[in-house]
């Protein structure tokens, strides 16, 4: 008979308290759920390079976080190689509850049970890992970061720090002032969650629009098809005939 | 105190005409009246503006007088009983009339031989007026004792309350002492929420309770809330409506210090100036995040209860800077006991 390794938990959450709680209640379930703690985060971005840099097999997550909250963060975890199943953990949340319940999304209330902990666990290692739809529906805004996979880790770009998104082929690369990420998203999604941020000068291209340092004819086409130049990084993104009209809009700011 | 616990029936009582709310709306009806006499006394259009000028030469004095006289006797009208208080201020408006007309007819281009008819016209706008604050009081009383709803539905959010519990379960093995003490300080909360709220309660009781609640947040959110109290020169004995406060200060932590990663100040600063007790609020706010239907919905509660209790006289203003949120509420000072 295969004894299984025992389970590896990550623990989530921006309370200190509430941390210390579930690691009693973890030490109370490990007599019939075999598992090791392998960390604690306070924030999502701990979180992911936590689960980055050690996979785990379950992550209990707090759903109300600084930064980024837990849905996000959740849909960041999925970019690792071995995403980790995840169980949200909300003390009150009607919203987030009834979605959760929709979507068959596991989630345990605060104060939480060790019997319902015991439970989600046994299911978790078996359970299906949730819907990158399903959580994108859960997510009240758009998020606050972009993720590209890197060697095993999930890289965080803030999306304020993106100049342009350009589609390639299967990827879309994000262009920050620093350097190029290879992000596994579709353009359309993109400009639907972010209508704000950003505006589609082409076919395949969104720029933010805090970005846009101006327009220029551009020198080399003869029809002197427009340009826009930005104000952090040397690259020019062509406008297309279709997408003129914001030359117009956005030229005078 | 009994006619409080009993709120159905309604005692009729004379308005404060101390508070400037009072004042300002006799000032308006009186003079609304006034314009309507002169509309209907002049024959045609042309005449309207002339008889509206000589009727308010007639009645701007007297209502002048009358606001003095009542402000100077609302103690001794407002202790006695309310037919009697109500006689008093018909008979006085009557005198004050008899007194300018005998007086002042000359300087106030009063008709000659019509002491009859002013005297009709007084009883009726006074009346007219009594019967007004008596209909308004008893429209509020049910308002008044709705306040105590009110204060509950500026309740502490449910948010706040199962992640206290679950800071207290995280302390009972740890550090039981702190438990227990975090536990009194919730048990003296919902104590407090569940009052009877309908009451003004002195500033010190609230300000106490507030201190009470941020413990409990400290417990959760430790190093990241900090705060600051500067209420050296705070009126112990002021009354403001129970829960004004506490309120304000869970959306302080709620909207300026959970949503940060780093530490942020609340910081409470209560002083007394001019007769007047000022409440000052401050949080640190990043204008991004859309969660402000709450706070919204506390602000309006408050606004409204502390115009229940003080009318025009109280204020509560909100201002929104770069970085920092702030809540500035001014009231009467009342003291306990001289209400």
């Amino acid at each position: 008979m295969i004894v299984p390794a025992p389970l590896s938990v990550l623990i989530v959450d921006d309370e200190a308290p509430a941390r210390s709680r579930m690691h009693d209640l973890l030490a109370d379930c490990a007599a019939d759920v075999p598992l090791v703690v392998t960390g604690e985060a306070a924030n999502g971005r701990t979180a992911l390079e936590e689960a980055g840099a050690r996979p785990v097999d379950v992550v209990l997550l707090d759903v109300r976080m600084p930064e980024m909250d837990g849905i996000e963060v959740a849909q960041h975890l999925q970019r690792l190689e071995h995403p980790p199943a995840v169980i949200f953990t909300t003390a009150y949340d009607a919203y987030a509850i009834r979605a959760f319940e929709v979507h068959a999304i596991d989630y345990l209330l605060k104060p939480i049970r060790a019997a319902r902990l015991k439970e989600a666990l046994t299911r978790a290692r078996s359970a299906a890992r949730p819907k990158p739809e399903a959580l994108r529906e859960l997510q009240p805004g758009p998020r606050a970061f972009l993720s590209a996979q890197e060697r095993g880790r999930v890289h965080l770009i803030p999306v304020g720090d993106v100049i342009y998104l350009k589609a390639e082929l299967k990827y879309v690369t994000a262009r920050t002032a620093m350097r190029e990420y290879l992000i596994e998203e579709s353009l359309a999604r993109l400009e639907q969650e972010f209508p704000e941020r950003f505006v589609r000068v082409h076919r395949n291209c969104l720029v933010a629009r805090q970005a846009i340092r101006g327009f220029e004819r551009s020198a080399e086409s003869a029809e002197g098809q427009w340009e826009v130049v930005f104000k952090a990084c040397p690259e020019r993104i062509p406008v297309s005939r279709r997408q003129q009209h914001i030359v117009r809009e956005l030229g005078r700011s | 105190m009994s006619a409080s616990i009993n709120h159905k029936t309604y005692a009729s009582a004379l308005p404060n005409f101390r508070n400037l709310g009072v004042l300002l709306r006799i000032l308006v009806i009186v003079n609304v009246m006034a314009a309507g006499i002169a509309v209907s006394k002049s024959g045609s259009l042309t005449n309207v503006w002339h008889e509206v000028l000589e009727v308010s030469a007639v009645v701007q004095p007297v209502i002048m007088l009358s606001l003095v006289t009542l402000v100077l006797l609302n103690d001794v009208l407002r202790r006695a009983p309310y037919l009697w208080g109500a006689s008093i201020v018909l008979a006085l408006e009557l005198v004050l009339v008899t007194a300018l007309y005998v007086f002042g007819r000359p300087l106030f281009a009063m008709q000659a031989d019509a002491l009859e008819a002013y005297w009709l016209l007084t009883l009726l706008v006074t009346a007219a007026l009594l019967l007004y604050f008596d209909l308004r009081g008893r429209a509020l009383s049910p308002a008044l004792s709705e306040a105590r709803l009110q204060a509950l539905q500026a309740r502490i959010r449910p948010h706040f309350l199962f992640n206290s519990i679950n800071a207290v379960l995280s302390l009972i093995r740890q550090d039981p002492k702190r438990a227990e003490r975090a536990l009194e300080d919730m048990a003296d909360l919902f104590r407090a929420l569940m009052a009877d709220n309908r009451q003004l309660a002195p500033l010190a009781r609230e300000v106490e309770l507030c201190r009470e609640y941020l413990n409990i947040e400290q417990l959760r959110l430790g190093e990241r809330l900090r705060i600051e109290w500067h209420v050296d020169n705070l009126p112990q004995d002021a009354l403001i409506p129970p829960l004004v406060l506490q309120p304000l200060l869970e959306n302080a932590v709620y909207h300026g210090i959970e949503p940060r990663l780093e530490p942020g100040v609340v910081s409470i600063n209560i002083y007394l100036a001019r007769g007047e007790v000022h409440m000052v609020l401050r949080n640190p706010y990043e204008q991004e995040g859309d969660h402000h239907a709450g706070n919204k919905m506390a602000l309006a509660n408050i606004r409204e209860r502390l115009a229940l209790h003080f009318d025009a006289e109280a204020s509560l203003t909100t201002n929104v800077s770069d970085s920092a949120y702030q809540v500035h509420i001014v009231v009467p000072y009342q003291k306990a006991g001289a209400a």
